[in-house]
């Protein structure tokens, strides 16, 4: 990034404001912090890539032949640790959130810049402990931490590991705090609640989430350190403690943490499918309410991962109907997408096949959820394949299909330039086709009784996961396609100029890249979000893939 | 069955649940798929009949979606998945229910999960490690504890499974209906072999399993063992174990499984395996009313497999104490309310099959 020369006659951004690496290190400018966070989160997505690999590599066979079992729980539970804790939860607000929610309001930053910078330290020492754990031999608890194994049983660095995930979870905590802050007090005049992109009210719902269970977990893995390090007894039976309430403390932020996971990605969507329909998304309010309903009711679910843990069947009872009720915003989400294409004008460029791919899979995804909240197919179901394949269709379909589009929505913005548009449909595609190929027969391999973190596994489970394993392939060109081509872009793209897509957001009114200050004159919007009808005579120009 | 077949898409049904839980699955299937279809339907016609062609002007309409038709279609867009939602709800919790209460005339096993294998033992005294050899047709009720971390016995054919987990009794019931074999997995993450705790159910005719238990005994009923053990750990030098003992120091073991136990701080306890568990182990918390905090703890002094037999032997107690009591009725012992409550007679829990009574 730095060393990207722009020509001479290139006004002045926030990328060639300056140069230098003590530039960026010591940055205060959001759009430069979440260039940080994208590089950073990037690194540990290859990361988590790489042994997602190594997984599907060890499954392709029923035998434990390419590694022994500890390496083999070493390696999901790194994949786990790392995608769930340094990838999903910041990738969508600590990359576009704090890129965009400063550009989305009209303001010139977040409202605390410094503390958005340290963020991003606190991010990188939490990252820093997480790789010290894999250099020095991993752990084998599974990103779950289950007690009383990981308290007194596993032979990994235990300890070590949730140190880096409660440090980052202070990461997490402070963009939350910044996100709201923002959004309460830098709005600019004209912007009232419900001008707002719907992009900037699932970011305010996944902050409340944010600063809310981010302590409950950090509190939770505190005392599992206590226990294991100084044998406290808290959860370990053996020192008189309980193993279920680890599970409910657990849950209790980690139910809620998948909503961190998704809401930002829902955002996304939202903004996308409006743009490439030029049409005001269908329910804005039903849209918007329903980012904080999910907010809301997400903290009451937790029980629904221990209907087999001894929980009482009565408490069961509650947290299945709930679980069913926090469902449905999700479902009227998806509802309104759709009706917001109908008579609409539809742009096919990769983001909308990104968020197009993200419909599909999501629903999927929601709807396998209702099998998993059902306490009565639960039982049979839980800790198989079937709940690995429908996560994965939230989190990866869903989160990082969601990411992915916005990623390809604002790259002119970020950057300033095109990616070649051809190649990025073709990795949509096959980011689509091949994640269809992973993960759906693992949800056959659910039914038939596989049990999830199974090293070695029964022959009769084998063409499934070899298929699966396939799948994995062509999903991992969909990823490494578009990294080639968006880095290759950042030099030899098209400028993009300022508003490419057509597309109504306060952010697309400034140049691309942004100047360091967002906007030269502060803008007063006086009309509703998604207002098509002022950029009608603008956008004739808009250009399509050849 | 176990031989493998490659391409099956529903799991042998071997179980009465099994049915039931494939049913439920069935429907869940139909309502995903057409709400799947419909969505990729609408959002792939959408793309194509409003797709915006090259050149053309991009036509920006207007529209309110506060009108009357658009409140109403989020009415039925959020009014149909609750609705179906919460007929998923109390179908799975119907369900669930079944798979949650053990039928009273169950046979009773028991299961110790350790790091990394199944330990099975049967009331009659057989024992098996990775194998369950169970009668078809009968109702059979596992009651399940882990010697280190929580595991979970899982059988897909039965459609059913339950934690397993360290300091305290869970339990899990199936009533087989197909003779054959059938896996077991452990299916809570355990530690490095996890996935090497499997083992092999064995479903087997009622008089093959006769034969089957006949030949594995030779150490005694569990609850003999558990006899044995209550001699060897000395517990009878305080616990009388004989109806009318009046041996102060201890409670009267004789009709106390399932009796009610009233304690010391006033509050009362139903006296069942767990009750047992804790009271051998952690002695000083929850003192019977009447008397003192004097057992010491046998924490250490007797493993989980020796805890279960023990309390089968206490349970074996109870049912003495019902069918003696019809004979000789009982003299009034004490004033004493809680030593009543103990030694009152019909409240021992009616015994599972025949096969669990000492003989």
């Amino acid at each position: 990034m730095t060393t990207a020369t722009p020509p001479v006659k290139e006004p002045k951004n926030y990328l060639n404001a300056e140069h230098g690496l003590r530039s960026w290190l010591l940055t205060q400018d959001h759009k430069r912090i979440a260039i940080l966070y994208l590089i950073a989160v990037s690194a540990f997505f290859v990361v988590g890539g790489l042994m997602a690999v190594l997984i599907r590599l060890e499954l392709a066979t029923p035998a434990g032949d390419l590694m022994d079992s500890n390496t083999y729980n070493k390696v999901f539970t790194m994949h786990g640790v790392i995608m769930i804790f340094f990838f999903l939860i910041p990738s969508i607000p600590a990359i576009l959130g704090n890129f965009l929610l400063p550009l989305m309001i009209g303001a010139k930053d977040l409202a605390f810049p410094r503390i958005n910078l340290i963020s991003w330290y606190v991010y990188m020492l939490g990252g820093t402990f997480g790789v010290i754990v894999l250099l020095s031999g991993g752990v084998d608890t599974g990103w779950t931490f289950y007690t009383p194994f990981s308290s007194s049983y596993s032979n990994g660095y235990v300890v070590l590991t949730a140190l880096a995930a409660f440090i980052n979870g202070f990461s997490s905590i402070l963009t939350g705090l910044n996100f709201i802050v923002t959004v309460h007090r830098m709005r600019a005049p004209g912007l009232t609640w419900f001008r707002l992109p719907l992009f900037v009210w699932a970011h305010y719902s996944t902050s409340v989430i944010m600063i809310l269970g981010t302590p409950v977990i950090a509190v939770t893995l505190f005392l599992l350190m206590l226990e294991r390090g100084l044998h406290i007894g808290f959860f370990d039976p053996a020192y008189g403690g309980d193993p279920v309430l680890f599970q409910h403390l657990f849950w209790f932020y980690s139910h809620p943490a998948v909503y961190i996971m998704i809401l930002p990605s829902m955002g996304v969507i939202s903004e996308v499918i409006s743009t490439f329909s030029s049409k005001k998304p269908f329910g804005y309010t039903f849209i918007a309410f329903s980012s904080v309903a999910i907010a809301v009711f997400g903290f009451l679910v937790w029980g629904h991962h221990l209907y087999v843990s001894s929980q009482s069947a009565y408490a069961g009872m509650v947290f299945s109907i709930l679980s069913y009720i926090v469902a449905i915003p999700s479902a009227i989400k998806v509802f309104n997408w759709a009706a917001t294409m109908y008579k609409g004008s539809v742009r096919l460029e990769a983001p909308m096949l990104y968020a197009i791919g993200f419909i599909g899979l999501f629903t999927v995804g929601g709807l396998t959820g209702l099998f998993l909240a059902a306490m009565g197919l639960d039982v049979h179901l839980t800790d198989t394949y079937f709940v690995i394949a429908h996560f994965h269709y939230v989190m990866v379909g869903g989160a990082i299909m969601g990411y992915q589009a916005g990623i390809h929505f604002w790259w002119p913005k970020i950057v300033g330039r095109m990616y070649p548009r051809a190649w990025a449909t073709v990795a949509a595609i096959l980011t689509f086709v091949g994640f269809n190929l992973t993960f759906f027969p693992q949800f056959i391999l659910g039914y038939l009784g596989m049990p999830r973190r199974y090293h070695v596994y029964p022959p009769e489970f084998q063409v499934f996961n070899v298929l699966s394993s396939a799948g994995a392939s062509v999903l991992g060109l969909g990823y490494l396609i578009p990294a080639i081509y968006l880095i290759w872009s950042i030099k030899n793209g098209e400028p993009a100029g300022a508003n490419p897509w057509g597309a109504t957001g306060l952010e697309w009114q400034t140049s691309s890249p942004p100047p360091t200050e967002n906007f030269e004159v502060t803008p007063v919007v006086t009309t509703e979000a998604y207002d098509y009808t002022a950029l009608t005579l603008t956008t004739q120009e808009v250009t399509h893939v050849g | 069955m176990l031989e493998a077949k490659s391409f099956e898409l529903f799991p042998e049904a071997a179980s009465s649940i099994a049915g039931h839980v494939d049913a439920f699955y069935a429907f869940m299937v139909l309502v995903s798929a057409f709400f799947s279809l419909l969505i990729a339907f609408l959002v792939v016609y959408f793309a194509y009949k409003y797709r915006h062609r090259p050149g053309e002007n991009i036509v920006y309409a207007p529209y309110d979606d506060h009108s009357l038709s658009a409140m109403l279609l989020e009415v039925v867009w959020t009014a149909i998945p609750l609705g179906l939602s919460m007929i998923m709800f109390v179908w799975g919790i119907s369900i669930y229910f079944t798979e949650a209460r053990p039928p009273v005339d169950s046979m009773e096993i028991f299961v110790t999960g350790k790091q990394w294998m199944w330990k099975i033992q049967h009331m009659e005294g057989a024992r098996e490690i990775n194998e369950l050899h169970i009668p078809v047709n009968r109702n059979v009720k596992l009651t399940m504890t882990s010697e280190d971390v929580i595991h979970d016995f899982f059988i897909p054919a039965f459609r059913t499974k339950a934690d397993v987990l360290p300091g305290r009794y869970t339990t899990e019931w199936f009533r087989a209906t197909k003779v054959g074999s059938y896996h077991i997995f452990c299916a809570e993450y355990c530690g490095t072999k996890h996935s090497g705790m499997i083992g092999t159910v064995t479903v087997m005719t009622e008089s093959a399993y006769n034969t089957w238990l006949g030949a594995g005994g030779g150490e005694g009923s569990m609850a003999e063992q558990g006899q044995a053990l209550f001699n060897q750990l000395g517990c009878g030098n305080c616990h009388a174990s004989i109806v009318n003992n009046q041996n102060g120091r201890c409670p009267n073991l004789v009709g106390l499984f399932g009796s009610t136990v009233e304690l010391k701080d006033g509050k009362q306890v139903k006296a069942d395996a767990s009750y047992i568990r804790e009271s051998v182990l952690y002695p000083q918390s929850k003192i019977v009313a009447g008397f003192d905090d004097y057992m010491p703890t046998f924490k250490g002094l007797i493993t989980e497999d020796g805890m279960l037999k023990l309390i089968e032997y206490i349970r074996s107690l109870g049912a003495k104490n019902g069918v003696i009591n019809q004979a000789t009725p009982l003299p009034v012992q004490t004033a004493d309310p809680a030593k009543a409550a103990i030694s009152k007679p019909g409240v021992a829990l009616p015994l599972p099959g025949s096969g669990g009574v000492a003989r």
